[in-house]
């Protein structure tokens, strides 16, 4: 008997599960069949699921007007640049709170990850006053220091997670095997942190590719990645739903690939440490 | 060579003092142990001598030099950790040659190395795994052939043995002593088991709250404790220890006797109790017998198997030969 209500359990979750998944997909899936209908498609009532005129011409479009590749290099930048320096500053500051650890390296954690708690709408106009009067406006530079600060506690977070796991014993056992701090890091600690530091590149460079408040309001055309390019779609003069969603199919199509190669080191990366 | 000495060493943590100063001379070859119970200090000292930790005072020689502010890859010491503290990244062959990489030899010189250490201690056929499809017997072999490669000047043993089964332990514990006897490396081993101190060791150091109680070798410790401390903390099962008219009645405060040394009889002797519970090992017998007018039960043990079971009376005779007297401030007479 208890084989039966197992099984039944199993088919009712599984059911559950693919509900869940196919609700969070399907706005992803209309976007893409709406990207390929004309405009007079894309709001007719009742809406055509499949059966329609296929067109790229939204894509033409999209490129035409909006320079897509200047957008797609400005997120590449953004976004990697962001999540290199990101790293080069949590790096030190994670291994240091995780091996050397002092009375208040728990308090300093719980302050970074509090100002992600602050909405970040909270910080706007004195960050748009510094920006206007540095002239960071409108720039890459100014775009990859706030999107590095934004996402400094999480990354500050995640490797400090990561290097706890890593016993000190064994870098005290390289110390006694006659490695110099150059060796340990080169031998030792890099090939054990590895796995770590790739999942939170990985995780900042999507949240920094899909960051939409501050690239929106801090750019206007030189520095706008692709995310403040597809606001440009919402415009006053009304919505255009399949450009839009042309525009937001070429935003997120990068990104998508990437996680998708990605997803093993993702998995690991978020749900470290839950599961010993 | 392999000399080792501490002058005057302590140890602070912030304002804790967990070594108030050790003065200890461990000569070329010797093996010692550390022994004393969970946080006395031992593994404190072990890494003020390694290097992992700095001294707040004192001084510590290796070999005649001054080694007090020396890192620890430059003091010559290799280390066996309790957690093993192997690579999990690299294979057998690979953990056992990193001391030497580090060190710079030769290719072809490590390898003849590592397979000669890999011979000694029978991990030829695994020299190909990694560290995770290992038993812990296996990995803790590892440590030690990592740890030998280098040839040190001294071996510090930290626990090696306690996550490892009681079984495998008794034989883990043998390997390394023939090692250290065929190697003559000088050997510091921290326990916090007595029957591995007296097992092992040429010379033994009673460490309690950071300071040394008595060093001394096994059998001195044995018949000659220094006080009350070393007295119930060296031999198994432990000392008895009596207060009161017993103990007064021969001029100390406290009396010890140990288990072996008390005469069991069923019709007459100096102390009657009653038997509280009977152990039986067949090789011997240990009886935990409750006497009147002593606090705790007085533990026996009697070769051979002795018919007596719980509840049943019977009489206790201290040898008075191997009896130890302490004085009120718990030092022997």
């Amino acid at each position: 008997m208890a084989r039966t209500v197992t099984t039944n359990r199993k088919l009712v979750f599984t059911v559950i599960g693919w509900a869940i998944g196919l609700t969070l997909f399907f706005p992803i899936l209309w976007t893409f069949l709406t990207s390929f209908k004309t405009e007079g498609e894309a709001i007719a009532t009742p809406p055509s699921f499949l059966f329609f005129d296929w067109t790229l011409e939204n894509y033409l479009t999209v490129n035409d007007r909006s320079d897509y590749f200047r957008h797609a290099i400005n997120s590449v930048v953004i976004s990697l640049g962001s999540t290199a320096l990101g790293l080069l500053v949590a790096i030190p500051a994670a291994w240091s709170m995780a091996f050397t650890p002092t009375k208040r390296t728990k308090d300093i954690l719980m302050w970074m990850l509090s100002t992600k708690m602050l909405p970040a709408v909270g910080v706007l106009v004195p960050i748009t006053l510094i920006f206007r009067d540095t002239g960071l406006m409108d720039t890459r530079t100014g775009l990859v220091i706030v999107l590095m600060l934004m996402n400094l506690p999480i990354i500050v977070w995640m490797l400090f997670t990561y290097f706890k796991e890593i016993p000190g014993e064994i870098l005290e056992a390289a110390r006694m095997d006659g490695a110099t701090l150059g060796k340990e890091i080169i031998y030792v600690l890099a090939p054990m942190a590895v796995p770590g530091i790739a999942s939170t590149l990985l995780l900042n460079i999507i949240l920094a590719w899909n960051e939409a408040f501050w690239t929106v309001l801090l750019t206007t055309n030189n520095a706008a990645p692709l995310t403040a390019m597809i606001a440009q779609y919402s415009s006053p003069e009304g919505l255009f739903w399949s450009k839009l969603s042309a525009a937001s199919m070429l935003a997120i199509a990068p990104i998508l690939v990437m996680g998708w190669f990605s997803q093993k080191q993702l998995v690991r990366g978020l749900t470290f440490g839950a599961v010993k | 060579m392999g000399s080792i000495t501490l002058e005057a060493v302590t140890k602070s943590f912030g304002g804790v003092k967990v070594i108030p100063g050790v003065d200890l001379e461990i000569n070329d070859g010797e093996f010692v142990v550390f022994v004393g119970p969970s946080g006395c200090g031992k593994s404190t000292l072990l890494r003020l001598i390694a290097g992992l930790e700095d001294v707040t005072s004192g001084r510590i020689l290796i070999d005649g030099q001054d080694a007090t502010g020396m890192p620890p890859a430059r003091r010559k010491l290799s280390m066996v950790f309790q957690s093993y503290a192997l690579y999990p990244h690299m294979s057998v062959y690979k953990n056992i040659a990193f001391p030497l990489k580090m060190a710079g030899m030769d290719p072809a010189k490590i390898k003849e190395k590592v397979e000669g250490a890999a011979g000694i201690l029978n991990l030829t056929d695994y020299l190909d795994r990694r560290p995770g499809q290992l038993s812990g017997g296996q990995r803790q072999r590892v440590a030690i052939g990592r740890a030998i490669v280098r040839e040190p000047s001294a071996f510090l043993f930290d626990e090696p043995l306690s996550n490892l089964d009681a079984a495998l332990r008794v034989n883990m514990r043998l390997e390394i002593s023939e090692l250290q006897k065929s190697l003559g490396t000088t050997s510091i081993y921290v326990t916090h088991d007595q029957i591995e101190a007296m097992t092992m060791a040429d010379k033994i150091v009673v460490l309690n709250a950071g300071r040394i109680e008595q060093v001394g070798s096994p059998l001195d410790l044995y018949h000659k404790p220094a006080n009350l401390f070393v007295a119930g903390f060296i031999g198994s099962p432990k000392m008895n220890l009596v207060e009161g008219e017993a103990a007064r009645s021969r001029g100390a405060t406290t009396m010890g006797i140990r288990p072996e040394h008390l005469t069991l009889s069923k019709t007459e002797g100096e102390w009657q109790g009653r038997v509280g519970v009977a152990e039986h090992l067949g090789s011997d017998t240990f009886l935990h017998v409750h006497v009147q007018g002593i606090e705790a039960p007085l533990t026996t043990r009697v070769p051979g198997n002795v018919e007596v079971s719980h509840g049943d009376t019977v009489f206790l005779t201290p040898d008075p030969a191997r009896t130890y007297l302490f004085g009120p401030d718990g030092q022997a007479l």
